[in-house]
């Protein structure tokens, strides 16, 4: 382990300092960043793989003068995995980068992007690895900073400074509720070292315990973006490069899951209550069904995207939340199910959602607007960058034989497997959490159908759209290899389970990959083969032969004339990209039905003419969406901190004297406490 | 699962479901259409009618927009191909279905949901108000439908101890594992149904006879499609609403199908599929004159009433049991 390890950091270090080094030569600093990058990344791959098959954890450490700290790490199946994905993303990413960045040369340093996202993703492979609390702490606050740094490339933009800087207070919220866990822990176990934490001196009573998880839970759901701390996501993924974006929301966020399954399944062994896993699934399911929801609303097609990534952290945790509550119960073999159907979901978002958000990058590359309604018939002009956005889009939206479907229908049946628990309110709840997933499954559907046809498809809505040109190479590379992984995962998913059953052994101490896997790995069986099983390649075989089908059946009736073209009927008129329907009014049913959650306030203007009320001069039609938890949680709770913060001025005179009186009077009362 | 099943056996049975499909299909769009005429005192034409519609059809040449993309032409294929596979999912006349493994009833959904998400793209696709009018109505209804349709069908899965609609079909046949109380099956028919008539677009959901810009969802998506591509487009959809009434027939009530595969119960099997799809279809007939076109958004009523209908035959499942 030792080596690859020296080379991944190596091959960072060198990406992070080697593109300073060529000032004002932006092609050079693109290659050298993001070839180091790609380098590392690749070794990063193959340090996941070989943790992933080696039967025991990998650890080595290095003491520094600090105390407390070690630069310990460890490479067991649940870090090697999330390095593996890590590394997997980034690959693509760095490809994709160097095409991506082009279109800064001369007007930002390419060095200082190039430089700062090898440390970027230097510092998410440092919080998979960490064995140690403090030096995860330094890592997740570097991962934070970096991110940060990223987020802001483009600052002259007052928006995405607002973007950045809402993200940075969100997260240092986050981090905070961190840091009390992990003091929290390390008050049972005396040091920050993982395996402390994991057998601690003086285990914590059961009150601490419930405080760490909810502080836990709290920290990391807001990287994670769960609902109510997912506000910071629609800002700060949009605002970032789009290479950035997809690392963010494909990997940097599933770091916060990796932290989760670190402490509730590593460190507490465990061992905890149903309630437990009952929250984190609750939590699960609203996250996914507002996540999807608010994506409905979105036009910005990479804050859609943003809150598709709650909405898939949401169906991550309904399996994690599922194998919790299975796990409370000693009901292992679901519960090693719910994990593999949330740690496969993981993976799957991971590629889908890091290649959407390459094709909104090809996009914005390519028309310089992220509103949806500025695109419009794009396929014809990017049939690349449409063809992959569309294996995305499909694989999203859960549709078979893609990778989406396999991890959600898993994470379905690791729901309905509930009715063999003993307590009938989780029997009644899990079915309620699968019909809510199905619910989101149909949403995030009709929100796909919605990015792909709107862009896609039809008349061009813009000039940007009229005249966007096919873009560079290594981007469609990137978005092509990410397809085909997409793919991969999706037919084959026998060769998956086994990787995801060591990690779920891992953590739950019950192997069921053979029991997964029946007829010699055709199907896949959610431990009972009885209950439900399900072949992608086989479906996948099916789909094909009957596209064939169709096309026999067509050529055997004479249906072989040649086709004929002529333009769309429009009632007499000729057709313009104004009568299309747009994305707005394409969700108008949705929004409609599910008014109560989107409380949708409607101002349409009208003046008319002098002579007649019958015909309007100009007509103005304005329509926003409440985000609820910003107008009923976040403002009034604003407004409380800056209210507070103003009756506090009081005691900021700005005199010497009074600040040496406040020292004194602490002092006075702070001895008078001590004696 | 194969068991007692060789490959020949089991490519040839799956064939045979699959031409049952294809063939069956038109005769029951053109026996509810029979009904219908009769109902409104008409003469109607023949029950065969839509075969010779369908190989007309074929026979045109297609006319194709000019502001279309290949997902306009690969559409047709791809609903076919989704309706078809989704078929093969569900026992027509043999409950041991060699496909079986091949998916369960999330699957089925998902496959339907295939062939819903490319009727969507392609009803964008040519630019006009009509197309994208009911791409988004269908996307509502989709949206409704599914939530309700999963939970029916897992209220009945756990009688059966089984998603795979083969062995449930199967065991339900055997009469094992019935409940004595029939009522959450009841329920989860009710709610099954609405879904039914809401998925395959008929009264009081859409009305497939209609081109009327107000009230049509399925026929809108559609509507620039000519020749070859709306032939498969309309056998998918008649495909569609057979496998709907194949699910109802042998989901609530599977006996009569071969549980066995010797020639006499195969034979039987067949003969008495097609009389319980041929009642179904003359129930919808029924329906379709009996009731109004609901408006849109009273339509969502409807498909919740399904919902809370198929979480109630959940509770009592399990209050039953308990």
């Amino acid at each position: 382990m030792a080596i690859p390890l020296f080379l991944i950091l190596v091959g960072y270090a060198a990406g992070v300092l080697l593109p300073l080094c060529f000032p004002a030569r932006p092609r050079i600093q693109n290659l050298i960043a993001h070839g180091l990058a790609a380098v590392a990344t690749m070794g990063g791959i193959y340090l996941g793989m070989v943790g992933l098959l080696a039967p025991d954890p990998l650890a080595m450490s290095v003491s520094s003068t600090l105390p407390l700290l070690t630069f310990a790490v460890r490479l067991d199946a649940l870090s090697s995995f999330f390095l593996l994905m890590i590394s997997l993303v980034g690959l693509a990413a760095s490809i994709y980068a160097v095409g991506y960045v082009t279109e800064w040369y001369g007007r930002i340093s390419i060095g200082l992007l190039g430089s700062l996202y090898n440390a970027f993703l230097l510092s998410m492979t440092l919080v998979v690895l960490a064995d140690n609390g403090f030096f995860f702490l330094i890592a997740w606050e570097l991962m934070s900073l970096f991110s940060y740094f990223l987020v802001v490339t483009e600052h002259e933009k007052s928006d995405v400074r607002y973007a950045g800087l809402f993200y940075l207070i969100m997260t240092h919220i986050g981090t905070a509720f961190i840091i009390l866990t992990f003091l929290l822990l390390f008050q049972g176990s005396g040091s920050f070292s993982f395996d402390a934490f994991r057998d601690p001196g003086h285990p914590l009573p059961d009150n601490m315990r419930t405080m760490a998880f909810v502080l836990a839970l709290i920290g990391f759901g807001t990287k994670a973006g769960i609902v109510p701390l997912h506000v910071w996501l629609p800002y700060a993924h949009p605002a970032a490069p789009s290479h950035i974006s997809a690392l963010m929301s494909g990997v940097m966020i599933k770091t916060a899951i990796y932290a989760l399954l670190r402490v509730y399944f590593d460190f507490f062994g465990g061992h905890f209550p149903w309630w437990w896993g009952f929250v984190v699934l609750l939590i699960g399911a609203v996250s996914a069904l507002l996540g999807v929801m608010y994506a409905l609303m979105e036009h910005d097609l990479k804050s859609l995207l943003a809150y598709h990534s709650v909405e898939n952290i949401g169906i991550i945790l309904l399996g994690i939340g599922a194998g919790m509550i299975f796990h409370s119960y000693d009901l292992d073999e679901l519960a090693a199910l719910g994990l593999i159907a949330g740690l496969y979901h993981t993976i799957n978002h991971a590629v889908f959602k890091a290649l959407l958000f390459f094709g909104a990058g090809s996009l914005l590359y390519a028309t310089h607007t992220r509103n949806m309604e500025e695109y419009g018939g794009l396929l014809r002009r990017m049939p690349w960058t449409g063809g992959c956005f569309l294996i995305g889009a499909v694989s999203i939206a859960a549709l078979p034989p893609t990778n989406g479907f396999v991890s959600e229908w898993l994470v379905f049946q690791s729901l309905f497997l509930s009715y063999q628990m003993p307590s009938l309110l989780m029997k009644f709840m899990l079915p309620l959490a699968a019909a809510m997933l199905a619910l989101t499954g149909v949403l995030a559907l009709t929100c796909f159908a919605k990015a792909f046809g709107i862009s896609f498809l039809a008349l061009p809505r813009s000039s940007h759209a009229r005249h966007a040109e096919e873009v560079p190479w290594p981007m469609r590379v990137g978005m092509g290899v990410l397809s085909a992984v997409c793919i991969a995962l999706g037919l084959a998913p026998m060769l998956v389970i086994p990787f995801l059953d060591h990690v779920s052994t891992s953590l739950i101490g019950r192997s069921i990959a053979d029991k997964m896997l029946a007829l010699d790995g055709w199907a896949l069986a959610p431990v009972n083969v009885e209950f439900s099983s399900l072949s992608s390649p086989v479906l996948g075989f099916l789909l094909v032969a009957t596209v064939a089908l169709g096309l026999a059946l067509v050529v055997c009736y004479g249906g072989t004339s040649p086709r004929r073209y002529s333009k769309t009927w429009a009632c007499g008129l000729n057709l313009t990209s104004r009568m299309e329907y747009s994305a707005t009014g394409f969700v108008q049913p949705i929004k409609r039905v599910f008014s109560t959650i989107y409380q949708p306030t409607v101002k349409l203007e009208t003046e008319f003419l002098e002579e007649s009320r019958y015909f309007a001069k100009r007509r103005r039609f304005e329509f926003h969406i409440e985000p609820l938890f910003q107008t009923y949680f976040y403002d009034p709770l604003i407004a409380f901190v800056s209210g507070l913060a103003d009756r506090m001025r009081i005691v900021q005179a700005g005199s010497l004297h009074l600040y040496l009186a406040y020292i004194f009077v602490t002092l006075v009362v702070l001895l008078m406490v001590a004696l | 699962m194969i068991k007692d099943q060789s490959i020949p056996q089991a490519i040839a049975l799956t064939l045979a479901q699959a031409i049952v499909l294809l063939a069956v299909s038109p005769a029951i769009v053109g026996l509810i259409k029979k009904v219908k005429a009769r109902f409104q005192c008409r003469q109607g034409a023949g029950i065969l009618q839509p075969y010779a519609d369908l190989k007309k059809l074929f026979r045109k040449q297609p006319v194709v927009s000019t502001t279309t993309s290949w997902i306009f032409t690969a559409t047709p294929y791809i609903v076919f191909a989704s309706t078809v596979t989704a078929g093969l999912l569900v026992p027509i006349f043999v409950s041991q279905m060699p496909l079986n493994f091949a998916g369960n009833i999330i699957a089925f959904v998902y496959l339907l949901a295939l062939g819903t998400f490319f009727l969507i793209l392609a009803g964008l696709d040519a630019g006009s108000p009509f197309g994208g009018m009911g791409s988004s109505r269908e996307a509502i209804v989709a949206s409704l439908t599914e939530p309700a349709m999963i939970m029916a069908i897992f209220a009945i899965a756990l009688t059966a101890g089984s998603t795979n609609l083969s062995t449930i079909v199967h065991r339900t046949a055997l009469l094992e594992g019935i409940v004595t109380d029939p009522s959450p099956h009841l329920m989860a028919l009710a709610a099954v149904f609405i879904v039914a008539l809401a998925e395959t677009g008929r009264v009081p959901v859409d009305n497939p006879a209609t081109h009327l810009e107000l009230t049509m969802i399925h026929e809108a998506m559609v509507l620039e499609y000519s020749g070859r591509y709306l032939a498969l487009l309309e056998w998918a959809s008649a495909i569609k609403l057979l496998v709907f009434l194949t699910l109802i027939a042998n989901v609530f009530a599977p006996w009569g199908i071969a549980t066995s595969f010797t020639p006499m119960a195969l034979s039987i099997g067949l003969a008495v599929y097609l009389v319980k799809v041929a009642g179904l279809g003359l129930l919808i007939g029924t329906i379709e004159c009996m009731f109004a076109k609901l408006r849109l958004f009273r339509i969502t009523d409807l498909l919740g009433v399904a919902f809370i209908l198929a979480l109630l035959g959940l509770l009592f499942f399990y209050i039953l049991r308990s």
